[in-house]
């Protein structure tokens, strides 16, 4: 019963609340809208997300945006940096080879947008066996110390959230 | 309006436009594709983020109306820029024969699921399999 009323308790509380925030409106009417949106649509749409992932330690989702949005920053001064004060043919570009502990699809989304988002790296490419991610460094002297980094600070996150 | 808030709105304004700019001249200055996927990718986020939380306290303070639909832009925002690059590098490593010289080994013996039309790499779930 549960499973067909909300397939998707996460994404329901999810569209209720974009439609809050769309609405920039918090009255009981829109809050009542918001939630036949947030019932209706992953009914509608279930047949195409056929299973959940596991969502767990809400503590360390927490913990994770914290990091990450603080490493935005970071990122964001360190390459504003590279940019105004270095000659573009002097940064020590390369690309590196995560290989991934990650197996579920949603975890490995999540990570590559981190990487995308934080200093000096983007994701680039996920191996055809969905076992290692393909990453470009702006500029790095230490390729191995990059990945342990990735690895250390949000893999191991990650692996605690969704496994 | 209290003059601290006045200072304080007018600052992140400023430190975020200056981040929109140096993103923008990132990819007007930097050499090749790949490194240019970095400019717009960064510093843009930080850009936005200033300007729209300097929105949010300009609607708190002077309006004194609750404005918190800026936060759905960041939201967008930080859906949209790593999937936006992906696929921009991903296009790029496709196209371009010397960029594809240069990747490292994925560590297994398919390869980047761009470039590897191996069989089982056409099934979009390979070793997706759920645990």
């Amino acid at each position: 019963m549960r499973k067909i009323l909300v397939p998707h308790p996460i994404l329901t509380l999810f569209i209720t609340l974009v439609w809050l925030l769309l609405a920039n409106d918090f009255s009981a009417g829109h809050v009542v809208l918001g939630l036949i949106l947030g019932i209706g649509i992953p009914q509608i749409t279930s047949v195409y997300w056929p299973e959940r992932p596991k969502i767990g330690a809400p503590l360390v989702i927490v913990e994770y945006v914290l990091v990450v949005l603080w490493d935005i920053i970071v990122s964001n001064v360190q390459v504003a940096r590279l940019v105004l004060f270095h000659r573009g043919d002097a940064l020590r570009s390369t690309f590196i080879t995560v290989p991934l502990e990650l197996t579920a699809p949603e975890a490995i989304t999540t990570l590559a947008g981190t990487i995308t988002m934080t200093p000096g790296t983007v994701s680039t490419d996920l191996s055809a066996d969905g076992r290692a991610l393909l990453v470009h460094c702006l500029d790095v002297d230490d390729p191995a110390g990059t990945v342990a980094q990735i690895k250390a600070r949000y893999e191991a996150r990650l692996k605690r959230i969704f496994e | 309006m209290p003059i601290v808030a006045e200072f304080l709105i007018a600052a992140l304004i400023v430190v975020g436009a200056f981040f929109l700019l140096v993103g923008s001249f990132a990819l007007a200055k930097l050499p090749d594709m790949m490194r240019r996927l970095h400019g717009p990718t960064k510093a843009t986020t930080l850009g936005v983020g200033s300007i729209l939380i300097a929105s949010m306290a300009y609607a708190a303070v002077v309006r004194g109306t609750l404005s918190i639909h800026e936060l759905l832009i960041t939201l967008f925002l930080f859906l949209t820029a790593p999937v936006t690059a992906f696929m921009v590098a991903k296009a790029h490593i496709l196209r371009d024969r010397r960029e594809r010289a240069k990747l490292p080994p994925t560590g297994s013996e398919k390869g980047w699921a761009t470039l590897d039309p191996s069989p089982g790499s056409t099934d979009e779930l390979a070793g997706f399999e759920r645990k």
